[in-house]
């Protein structure tokens, strides 16, 4: 009779192209969540330098900011934050049962009220960042 | 357009004007080019006769040589009004008679016949190939076990479908027996996107969450639970406990609303709505007893 055996791509990540709006959602949301759980962490051991002294703390930070790349992290940090709360906020409302018909435009409208957040905050995390080095 | 030949030599006799076309006899004459201008049309038509190609999922544990699941190509005549079931019909009427496929009412009455179409679960039967890309891929329902081409097993469907006890169970019946058990007009209307099912498993299927939980109810088990935990005749001991078996561990509280099974429903019930509805029934049923 009927035994299992592998469909290949069927099933799984490869079908990414046919996702739809609300799985696309879903997926941001948990891959956003991670991401800030593992920040939370880093942000940790960051803080914890202050325990080496105020000077200890002051070199770490100073020296994280004088990177480009870590001024670059922290603009995707921002996107990854503002993301999961406005989804959040999707499925805040999702669970109240508002709104379930536009569902896919709410998700489509945290995507872009992320993207206008995150570029209008570049200017912002990459203030100064000549001075730091200087 | 037999008919109008016929009627021609007749209309002519009575009008005898033999110099100016009459009126009728113009409309006549317009309608005879009009007819070959259209014949001429559906010639060319017939000339490059549009074909569809299908891309057809097969797998056959019982053959040794079709063991290894592959695609087949079927190029099939299009015709007006084609549904991506009537292109697997003519496939293996006309092409491979062992292709294997389940279907019966062909009109989106018995859902038998819920297929992996172009990366989606569709209705074979109500989806129309003029709407699709080619080549059309046909495959059968992810998620579940193939037993033969475009086959799966639905047993495991069907079990959680019956584990919300999908019927009426009311113990007040009316006086006179012969009375009807009447529903008012507002709650038949809140029950009535909930009660046109099909039991296709489509949504089953394209549910993610069911597909790493077996045992999670599904959507389509939810919807029925629904159904009958929104009538407002059945008691309210009975309604707690519908609320008792979704809310289970893997009831309704598994669901994380991808919105995969609503999209992708034949009968457009909204199936994340309704499983919604119920996780707030059942939070308010919870919230009484503290
Ligand atoms: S809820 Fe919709 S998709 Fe699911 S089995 Fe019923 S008809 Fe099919
Ligand atoms: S053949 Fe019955 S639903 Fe398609």
């Amino acid at each position: 009779m009927s035994q299992s055996y592998n469909r290949g791509l069927i099933e799984d990540f490869g079908r990414w192209r046919e996702f739809s709006a609300g799985m696309w959602a879903w997926i941001f949301h948990k891959f956003t969540g991670w991401m800030l759980i593992g920040y939370l962490f880093t942000h940790i051991a960051v803080l914890s330098s202050f325990l080496a002294g105020p000077e200890a703390y002051t070199d770490t930070i100073q020296g994280l900011e004088g990177l480009l790349l870590i001024r670059m992290l922290e603009v995707g940090l921002l996107a990854v934050a503002v993301f999961h709360i406005l989804n959040g906020i999707r499925l805040l409302l999702v669970d109240l049962g508002i709104g379930l018909d536009s569902q896919d435009k709410s998700f489509y409208a945290s995507l872009i009220l992320t993207g206008i957040i995150t570029v209008a905050s570049v200017p912002t995390f990459l203030d100064g960042f000549g001075g730091v080095l200087g | 357009m037999s008919t109008q030949k016929q009627r021609e030599p007749e209309s002519q006799e009575p009008s005898d004007g033999e110099t100016t076309p009459t009126p009728q006899e113009r409309r006549l004459e317009r309608k005879e080019s009009d007819r070959a201008v259209r014949e001429e049309a559906a010639d060319e038509s017939d000339l490059e006769e549009e074909t569809v190609l299908l891309k057809v999922f097969r797998y056959d544990p019982e053959v040794a040589d079709k063991q290894e699941p592959r695609f087949d190509e079927f190029h099939v005549p299009f015709e007006k009004g084609m549904t991506v079931l009537d292109a697997v019909i003519y496939a293996r009427d006309t092409y491979d008679p062992s292709l294997t496929f389940r279907h019966s009412c062909r009109q989106a009455v018995c859902g038998s016949d819920a297929f992996f179409v172009n990366g989606k679960q569709r209705l074979a039967c109500k989806t129309q190939i003029s709407e699709l890309d080619q080549p059309v891929r046909v495959e059968p329902l992810p998620h579940q076990e193939v037993i033969k081409d475009l086959v799966v097993d639905m047993d495991h469907f069907y079990d959680q479908m019956h584990a919300v006890e999908p019927y009426f169970q009311s113990e007040e019946l009316p006086d006179d027996e012969l009375e009807e058990q009447r529903q008012s007009r507002e709650n038949r209307e809140k029950i009535k996107m909930s009660s046109r099912c099909i039991w296709c498993a489509a949504c089953m299927s394209s549910c993610n969450i069911a597909a790493g939980d077996n045992q999670y109810l599904g959507p389509a088990a939810i919807n029925k639970a629904y159904k009958f935990a929104m009538d407002d005749r059945e008691e309210a001991e009975l309604t707690e406990h519908r609320l008792r078996i979704i809310e289970q561990e893997h009831g309704v509280w598994r669901c994380q609303t991808q919105f995969s099974c609503t999209e992708v429903c034949p009968k457009d019930i909204p199936l994340t709505e309704h499983i919604q509805e119920l996780k707030r029934e059942a939070v308010k049923k919870n919230l009484k007893f503290w």
